[in-house]
């Protein structure tokens, strides 16, 4: 009807179906979950987070019709408190249609693949029981995203920050009750409470930088509000805005695993393999860059902060890149690399390359994605592998153990447990899963930096605003691109190359088609993601969409030294990894051929400069210590048992017993009341007397008042 | 002091020995006779206040009737001497202070509350006895007709009530 | 001439009498006596009112009072005689309890 009207106004009314439409798809699988089949629970859940991309897909061609101009739709009253009126307003600008596109694109993608994924990885752990749960949660995670991206004041990002930080605990600890390895500990749900706490540090910083704003900046929390009061705030009162963006920088830090909040992370991947890709890598840690990018206007006022931003950016991207080095664990691996690729965006975004880093955002999430899905592929792989290598009798010992008592199971535990995401568990699976392999090589390729893969475009993007803006970040992401291609190149020729240094890598099997073919679009797009924003006059897509909202930029032209300097290095990182890795082949149980050459060096590496050990003595022991007294010392000892036990409840006591009980009470009180008992009793005795059924007596009485009244009117 | 003054102390004289007789009296049947004598004298009173119908009335329902049914009843249940009080040992001496006191209370209300000069006298010779009494019929059957009739109700409720009260149950011992 | 307070005051001292008579005695008979020596006093005083005042209405009354009294002493009696049928006894000390 009017649909040719509605396509040259615009889509705009649709926006609340972004968080409607995962809601709806959570509710139908929390209520309907235990009847539906997996099947049909993936679709649901798969067809709610596709409703989302459409919608954002809508959304996006709206803004463009509109001529990029943002849209408020609003959708619900919230707080109204005097002229105070918080309420729930979708924005539709190209910046949050960018992210809405990430996240429900790849969160669609990610979907579909956890569908295939959850479907073994529940039987793995014998918890079919929980298939529905987890895209309940996932349908959660893309609603509360939504509600971040869209929302047009920073309250109702902070919502949606706090939904999606809900989520990430909740999907960490999945398999609460027990480790990676499905052995019963709370290690997972340990890694779920130590990413909650410490983003809870972030959201401390994210709250103090709202209080700030609100309160200097307009009273509001509209972004238009804050960014009109901005300017003149930052002429007046420049520390305002400085402590601003600095306390909103400990949120990101938080939410985007920055330095010195990044530890969360890599524990993050205790949660199923489709969660690192959907929430630790692709979407959820981006909110941190999201946030600077949104919050561009005040930060441009501040140059000194956003170095601060730009060198906590890029030292993290370093830091952890030369962690991802040492690592084991395939998908620690990759969670450092994330770290490293989120240090690269923050740097952008702090340095005032809003559309570099954005732009890093948009296809880092579809290589990392792919990466990460492809190594669940991996470990699906070598689980299946493992399972099918006549491991049932092990297998079903360790089933048994549930029932057992505590010493056994502990003695239990003490046995090797086959680890399917160990890398040197692996070894050639080139050969059993190809389809993998090539994916894998694909994101690889992309994430190093390979022209013409689309993180070769968005990285080089990144290092040429550094080049111009300060030369320490630039020569901090160089030399992290480098470790990136190194330790990429390492993970390849450790996977996929060489002899499989375990049964379960011999007999590794390929997986289905519903986990494949999502890769495969990723792979795509991993491929072509760059063409969004080319260096050549006329292919800056992203940075005039961008400019939309964040305000023309000039897209900066290829510089060939910058490109040409990275390219090389990624390329020799790689052949280095090739030289160390790849010539000679990782035999079983060999360690790792760097570690003697490099000694301490890389026991740092391995065990992550040993930060969370140093958290441990500096933060957490103190802290520990710190409860423990406040809670023995203070509270219980002086608060409990001296302050309420002895001095209030004794004083009471003693004044009720002594003063109470004693005096007012028993001799006051008791006595009055048995006074007037006794005396009523006496009473009662002898007026009892008077009614003794004697008649002549009533008579006498009769007489006696005749008399009396007599009396008295004579003498009245 | 004149002759009726004298007539009603000596009247007043036996109507007071008679009455404290009667009270004082330890065999119920001298009560009985005491009271009669004391009715009489105080019919006796009603003449000299020329009254005669009452003091008729006075002769033959209670002097006449009443005590007589007095005298049945006391025959009836034996003219028992009951033994001394075990209990209310102080009722007499009561009854004597509380009797003294109400007199007196009473007559000096009348003196200094009341205090009027009316003073009785003696019905002339020429007040027709029969024409006091038609008087009073033409009272009694006018303008009080109506407490006449409920008296006589009155009394026949009462003679069904005697009736039924000394009515033997049936099946009741003789 | 005999001023009306004299019969007032006899119909008091007799009155008195009766009251006496009612409180102390025990025997029921003697107390019903006494209750008729008060009717009668009381029965002096509305005579001697009604000669004084010249009217008729006090005669009335007390042919009204003589009639109450009779049949009075037709029950009382009657209540007598039962209660010395069960009691066997007719000291009003000795009927001290509302049920035998």
């Amino acid at each position: 009807m009017h649909l040719i009207e509605t396509m040259n106004t615009g889509f705009f009314f649709l926006a609340p179906w972004l968080v409607l439409a995962p809601v709806i798809g959570l509710l139908v699988n929390a209520v309907f979950g235990r009847q539906l089949s997996e099947k049909w629970i993936g679709a649901v859940a798969s067809l709610a987070s596709g409703t989302a991309f459409v919608v954002s897909v809508l959304l996006a061609y709206s803004v463009a019709v509109n001529h990029g101009h943002a849209v408020s739709v609003p959708f619900a009253e919230w707080i109204h408190i005097g002229d105070l009126k918080l309420d729930w307003t979708f924005r539709v600008d190209s910046l949050s249609t960018t992210m809405m596109l990430v996240v429900s694109g790849v969160g669609t993608l990610i979907h579909i693949y956890a569908i295939g994924y959850m479907h073994e990885d529940v039987r793995f752990k014998h918890q079919e029981g929980r298939f529905a749960r987890f895209f309940i949660f996932l349908n959660l995670f893309i609603a509360a995203m939504m509600i971040l991206v869209s929302g047009d004041s920073y309250l109702m990002l902070f919502v949606g920050w706090e939904g999606v930080g809900l989520c990430s605990f909740l999907l960490i600890g999945f398999w609460f009750e027990m480790d990676t390895l499905a052995r019963p500990s709370w290690a997972n749900s340990d890694a779920a409470k130590k990413a909650f706490i410490t983003n809870r540090v972030g959201d401390f910083g994210f709250l103090i930088a709202g209080f700030l704003m609100f309160w200097y900046l307009g009273r509001s929390f509209q972004f238009d509000d804050v960014f009109a009061a901005a300017p003149a705030i930052a002429e007046t009162q420049r520390w305002v805005i400085i402590a601003i963006t600095l306390f909103m920088l400990l949120g990101v830090a938080g939410k985007s695993a920055q330095i010195p909040l990044y530890v969360w992370l890599p524990d993050a991947m205790a949660g199923p393999t489709p969660v690192s890709a959907l929430i630790h890598a692709a979407t959820m840690v981006t909110a941190g860059v999201y946030l600077v990018a949104r919050s561009a206007p005040i930060y441009t006022l501040v140059p000194e902060a956003q170095y601060i931003v730009a060198m906590v950016g890029a030292m993290t991207a370093l830091f952890a890149a030369t962690i991802a080095v040492g690592q084991y664990d395939i998908k620690k691996v990759l969670a450092y690399s994330t770290i490293s690729q989120l240090g690269f965006m923050v740097a952008a975004v702090g340095m005032g390359a809003f559309v570099a880093g954005m732009f890093h955002l948009v296809t880092h999430a579809f290589f990392k994605a792919l990466l990460f899905l492809s190594a669940g592929s991996v470990i699906l792989g070598l689980e299946r592998g493992h399972h099918a290598h006549a491991h049932h009798a092990h297998h079903e010992e360790r089933h048994k153990v549930r029932g057992k008592r505590k010493e056994e199971r502990e003695h239990e535990e003490h046995k090797e447990v086959f680890d399917p995401g160990d890398m040197r568990n692996m070894g050639g699976l080139r050969k059993t899963m190809p389809v993998t392999f090539w994916l894998y090589m694909i994101g690889t390729l992309a994430l190093a930096g390979i022209f013409p893969f689309a993180g070769f475009w968005s990285k080089d993007e990144i290092l040429l605003d550094a080049n111009l803006h300060y030369t320490s970040v630039y020569w901090q992401l160089t030399i992290a691109a480098f470790f990136t291609a190194f330790y990429m190149g390492r993970q390849i020729w450790m996977v996929f190359f060489g002899e499989a240094r375990s049964d379960a890598a011999k007999s590794a099997q390929e997986s289905p088609k519903v986990m494949t073919v999502p890769l495969m679009v990723l792979a795509g797009l991993s491929v072509v993601g760059g063409a969004l924003n080319l260096p050549f006059e006329g292919f800056h897509h992203l940075g005039h969409w961008l400019g939309y909202t964040l305000g023309e930029v000039e897209g900066l032209p290829l510089n060939l030294q910058v490109a040409g300097i990275s390219t090389v290095l990624a390329l020799l990182a790689i052949f280095i990894s090739w030289l160390i890795y790849g010539r000679n082949p990782l035999k079983d149980h060999q360690s790792d051929p760097l570690k003697r050459p490099l000694g301490f060096v890389f026991t740092g590496m391995e065990n992550k400069w040993f930060v969370d050990e140093g958290y441990g003595v500096l933060i957490i022991t103190p802290f520990k210590k710190l409860s423990q007294f406040l809670a023995e010392v203070i509270d219980w000892r002086f608060w409990h048992d001296f302050v309420h036990d002895t001095v209030i409840a004794g004083t009471y006591n003693w004044l009720s017993e002594v003063v109470l009980n004693r005096y007012a009470d028993q001799k006051g009180i008791d006595t009055f009341f048995n006074s007037w008992g006794s005396f009523t009793q006496w009473l009662s005795g002898n007026v009892r007397k008077i009614q003794n059924g004697f008649v002549r007596s009533y008579a006498l009485s009769v007489l006696l008042g005749v008399v009396l009244i007599l009396g008295y009117l004579i003498l009245k | 002091m004149n002759t009726e003054l004298i007539v009603f102390l000596v009247l007043s004289l036996v109507a007071i020995v008679t009455a404290i007789v009667m009270l004082l009296h330890r065999n119920p049947v001298y009560s009985a006779l005491f009271l009669v004598l004391n009715f009489i004298a105080v019919a006796v009173f009603y003449l000299l206040l020329g009254a005669p119908f009452i003091a008729m009335a006075q002769i033959t329902v209670y002097a006449g009737a009443i005590m007589v049914l007095f005298l049945f009843v006391i025959m009836l249940l034996g003219a028992e001497r009951l033994p001394d009080a075990k209990v209310l040992r102080l009722q007499r001496p009561l009854a004597y202070g509380l009797a003294i006191v109400l007199a007196a209370e009473t007559i000096y209300l009348l003196f200094t509350k009341a205090g009027s000069n009316l003073v009785v006298t003696t019905p002339d010779a020429s007040l027709n006895t029969m024409e006091s009494l038609r008087e009073i019929a033409m009272e009694l059957f006018n303008r009080f007709l109506l407490p006449f009739e409920v008296t006589s109700i009155l009394l026949l409720v009462a003679m069904i009530g005697a009736i039924v009260l000394s009515k033997r149950e049936k099946g009741e011992p003789k | 001439m005999v001023p009306i307070e004299y019969y007032i005051i006899l119909s008091v001292i007799l009155f008195s009498i009766g009251v006496a008579g009612v409180v102390f005695r025990r025997n029921p008979l003697v107390i019903f006596m006494s209750i008729e020596l008060m009717l009668n006093a009381a029965n002096l005083a509305f005579v001697a009112f009604s000669s004084v005042l010249k009217s008729f209405e006090g005669q009335i009354f007390v042919f009204f009072v003589i009639a109450v009294a009779a049949a009075e002493v037709a029950v009382g009696l009657a209540l007598i005689v039962e209660i010395f049928k069960s009691k066997r006894t007719i000291d009003v000390d000795q009927l001290n309890s509302m049920k035998e």
